[in-house]
């Protein structure tokens, strides 16, 4: 991402861009990545719910929305989606950590 | 303009003085000498003479956190406190500042503890010299209902956006009935404006984030675009004034200069003692000495370029703090005078005087005079000097 130099700050460093935490890009902090795997999961959107940042993809165009993947640009592997993520599918979840390798 | 001659202290005259501003929102927590100010204020409140919501906090922390929540809200903010008030105050001043917040505040001057003292010095001001206010000192009830009406122009405008803090000597001027002319209601209105603010918190239509994190990749920045800021301040303050003096015929810069124009030997300070040294250096003139006084009216940002222009030539000066820094190379003002003078051959020496309300009196003035007539003629003095102390 670029840096806005100090002549381009707002007074007193006040932020006037709303939602603007969907520019800063997180995915670098990360040292465990959720594995999606699509055909374990049943779109009951916990991952959605419970994601603490805004790393999980949806699809609401149709009548129920659909879980598409992660946004591993702003996903800091903290694991809670695959925690919460219930195995469903003969006891098979959609969302599993591992580490990632570079 | 006609104006009305009052009797009052001096705590009561800037509680005047912010009332005339209309202020939205007072926030304060009590201590000596600037609780009789509020107290004024709250009386004010309580007769309907003021329409100002009074946020009474449980400690100055949170009043200056009151004021910085109630400012960036929006709203024309004052506070005011005193001493260990406003060390107590110190995270929160600086927030103040950063967030460009124009709070008013009148800080009663008073030594700071240990041991504990409630008389005046300017201790206090000192240990928030760098938060980013803008410091305007005092020498008269006059003086501090003139600067706590100013105060809320020079903050607010928008080259500006800085807390301006009114110094005011406690007790010496707090507690002393004075004579002051008073600005009528409207007129002080008409001069001080309506508020205007650059965000509001309570703007749901334009929301903004005040205050967030601001790491490494950033604060620096934002430290460099409020040290620009302090640049514009001197010119808005002379052009405040100059209103101001036009208005009520009473003229204010950002020092003033008494008898300096032929002055060889020079004090140079702050505050309510310059009235007394303004008495001796009438005697002296009387018996031919030419000495003068350069008193500075605005501290922070500190006028360094108009004080080395208005010491150079002269044969000594003198610069008296009343304050200590300890550890330091003299009191506050000393080094910043000193700064100021790098490179000009006048030699310059330094007294700390007055501390914990000690009198400053005419004899003192005698002794400073003196010893500039000894460094004048080629004598030694020490750096820094202690005066009307039992050695």
């Amino acid at each position: 991402m670029s840096f806005l130099k100090n002549s381009e700050l707002h007074e007193g460093g006040v932020i006037k861009e709303a939602g603007n935490a969907h520019e800063y890009k997180t995915g670098d902090w990360r040292t465990f990545v959720p594995q999606f795997i699509e055909e374990n999961c049943i779109h009951c959107m916990f991952c959605w719910i419970y994601c603490p940042d805004t790393a999980i993809e949806i699809d609401t165009s149709g009548d129920k929305p659909l879980m598409k993947g992660i946004v591993l640009e702003h996903c800091k592997g903290c694991g809670i989606c695959a925690h919460e993520c219930p195995p469903a599918k003969k006891g098979k979840s959609a969302l599993v950590m591992i580490r990632e390798e570079k | 303009m006609e104006q009305k001659l009052v009797a009052l202290s001096g705590n009561e005259a800037v509680a005047y003085a912010f009332k005339q501003a209309k202020p939205h929102v007072a926030s304060a927590f009590p201590i000596t000498p600037q609780t009789e100010m509020m107290h004024k204020y709250a009386e004010f409140v309580a007769n309907g003479e003021s329409t100002t919501e009074m946020i009474l906090v449980e400690s100055e922390h949170s009043a200056m956190s009151a004021a910085v929540g109630s400012a960036a809200a929006g709203a024309r903010t004052f506070t005011a406190t005193s001493s260990a008030g406003f060390a107590l105050m110190w995270e929160v001043v600086y927030i103040a500042a950063s967030l460009r917040l124009p709070i008013c505040m009148a800080l009663v001057n008073r030594a700071l503890s240990g041991n504990i003292n409630i008389h005046c010095d300017h201790s206090d001001s000192m240990g928030g010299r760098d938060a980013g206010w803008i410091h305007l000192f005092c020498e008269n009830a006059q003086e501090s209902y003139d600067n706590a009406i100013m105060a809320w122009r020079i903050g607010e405008h928008m080259d500006v956006r800085l807390p301006v803090m009114v110094n005011y000597d406690g007790f010496i001027i707090s507690h002393t009935a004075d004579s002051l002319k008073m600005l009528p209601d409207d007129a002080a209105y008409d001069f001080i404006g309506k508020y205007k603010h650059n965000y509001s918190l309570l703007d749901v239509e334009n929301p903004v984030t005040v205050g967030p994190l601001d790491l490494t990749d950033y604060y620096f920045e934002h430290k460099a675009s409020q040290l620009a800021a302090y640049d514009k301040v001197p010119g808005i303050v002379e052009k405040v004034s100059a209103e101001f003096g036009d208005l009520t015929g009473r003229h204010y810069d950002l020092c003033e200069e008494y008898k300096m124009d032929d002055a060889e030997l020079v004090m140079v300070m702050l505050g309510s003692s310059a009235g007394t040294a303004k008495d001796v250096i009438d005697e002296y003139r009387e018996k031919g000495v030419k000495v003068g006084l350069l008193k500075v009216r605005m501290f922070r940002p500190f006028p360094n370029a108009l004080i080395a222009k208005a010491l150079a030539g002269r044969k000594a000066v003198a610069v008296l703090d009343r304050s200590a820094s300890f550890g330091g190379f003299g009191g506050p003002v000393f080094t910043e005078v000193r700064s100021a003078m790098y490179g000009q051959k006048v030699p310059v020496n330094g007294y700390i005087y007055g501390l914990g309300g000690r009198d400053f009196d005419m004899k003192q003035t005698e002794s400073v005079i003196q010893n500039l007539q000894k460094v004048a003629a080629g004598g030694q003095l020490d750096d820094v000097n202690l005066l009307g102390i039992r050695a």
